[in-house]
């Protein structure tokens, strides 16, 4: 969806300032909401492009005006209804009012080790690459409703493929509960005229990590 | 540890606290989670998991030739093999800095980060102004870190835009030819392997 987190390029959000010293989290929620994050991925409860498109779905003044971790709880809140694991009334009473619906497992201490090893996100190809290094290819001008990986700064835009990563889950459609999907990842170079015009800094390439179905040969 | 001191200050901190208690609670209640093992979680990350094990891999490539070939090759299976703690999961690309080339990764539609060899991001890998800079503007980024690279040096943006996971390989400083690899640990920044920043020089880490 063409939301405000597709900020790739946008004008007006200033200097980038970093914290001297910034501790790993500014608060306690901070670490629990990872923490809780962490403990319904491992659970199977929906797959972290669900949480992503989750996020991409609050509202843009919602989404400018709240930090990171807040992003992850409101989502989380959302995902939580949307899939019926909890109700409203609960999340704004704090207490359970019905029995929870069945996971697939819970991270419990015992394997907290496994629950932090990131998962492999490769999947069965399907069919043949359709690329490979050094092909020329055309982003499609693709504006879909629904979770996409294809940022809006580099859509109908002319690159080259430089490296293939394999066959991966599909992002698009486990955002929306429609499968793996397995799709063929590839890193697309760009000059930066191509993406920002003929005043662009020469000297700057920039890639995007692409699915094959965002790719037409050129 | 500092985080509590935020804690305190602001009715939003408060009202975010309250309510991430009461989601907490729902979600134990409901049996999804069990409390015990989030301590166990932010503890990792707050002790264990950090951007020491990306200075480590980067060292060793610095130290050891086949290493930086074989993590080049397949940044995974060669972070793997080191047995870190934090146990590295697929998809790591390591982006080797030449004189000719500067890499810096960012990730403009939400704030992919290689957590397993860097730990958490820091607030401003998440912000609107790195995110919607970084692949327009990289040189004025740059500039915002105090740094200056030459004209001639190509400046190369890698987008996150998938579940690859990208660590940049900065440049060995000169001088260092003769140092162990735990001494050239000392000298890789977080923001070096992000590519927006440089490795210490010789001189800063005595």
């Amino acid at each position: 969806m063409d939301g405000v987190h597709d900020m790739g390029g946008m004008d007006g959000f200033g200097k980038v300032e970093a914290e001297p010293n910034e501790p790993v989290f500014h608060a306690p929620w901070e670490g629990r909401v990872l923490a809780m994050q962490r403990a319904l991925g491992y659970a199977g409860a929906w797959p972290i492009d669900a949480s992503r498109f989750a996020q991409e779905r609050l509202p843009p003044r919602v989404y400018l005006a709240a930090s990171y971790y807040q992003r992850w709880a409101l989502a989380m809140e959302r995902n939580l209804i949307e899939r019926g694991y909890a109700e409203a009334d609960e999340i704004s009473s704090g207490r359970a009012l019905r029995s929870g619906k069945p996971l697939a497992r819970k991270l419990s201490p015992e394997v907290v080790t496994q629950g932090m090893t990131r998962g492999s996100f490769y999947r069965q190809a399907q069919a043949p690459a359709r690329f490979k290094p050094g092909d020329r290819v055309r982003t499609k001008n693709i504006h879909p409703p629904t979770h996409t990986r294809l940022p809006r700064y580099a859509r109908g835009r002319l690159g080259v493929i430089e490296l293939v990563h394999g066959c991966h889950a599909f992002p698009d459609t486990m955002a929306i509960d429609k499968g793996d999907n397995p799709q063929w990842l590839y890193t697309v170079m760009f000059e930066g005229k191509e993406l920002w015009g003929p005043d662009a800094d020469p000297t700057v390439r920039i890639s995007i990590d692409a699915f094959e179905p965002y790719l037409d040969p050129a | 540890m500092a985080q509590h001191e935020h804690d305190e200050h602001g009715s939003e901190l408060s009202e975010m606290q309250l309510r991430v208690r009461a989601l907490e609670t729902v979600l134990t209640e409901k049996g999804y989670i069990d409390p015990a093992a989030l301590d166990l979680i932010i503890d990792a990350y707050e002790t264990k998991i950090g951007p020491h094990t990306g200075a480590r891999v980067v060292a060793k490539a610095w130290h050891d030739p086949a290493f930086k070939r074989a993590l080049l090759d397949d940044g995974s299976k060669a972070v793997r093999a080191l047995g870190h703690e934090s146990r590295v999961g697929e998809h790591l690309v390591a982006l080797e800095n030449t004189p000719a080339r500067h890499n810096m990764v960012v990730c403009t539609l939400c704030s992919c980060y290689p957590w397993d060899v860097l730990g958490l991001p820091p607030v401003w890998y998440k912000s609107a102004p790195y995110r919607s800079r970084a692949v327009k503007d990289p040189r004025g980024v740059l500039a915002d870190f105090g740094v200056a690279l030459p004209v001639s040096t190509e400046i190369r943006v890698w987008d996150s835009t998938a579940e690859t996971r990208f660590l940049v390989l900065p440049m060995r400083p000169s001088g260092t030819e003769d140092w162990s690899e735990e001494r050239l640990a000392q000298l890789v920044t977080r923001d070096a392997m992000i590519g927006t920043g440089l490795p210490k020089r010789p001189q800063e880490v005595g």
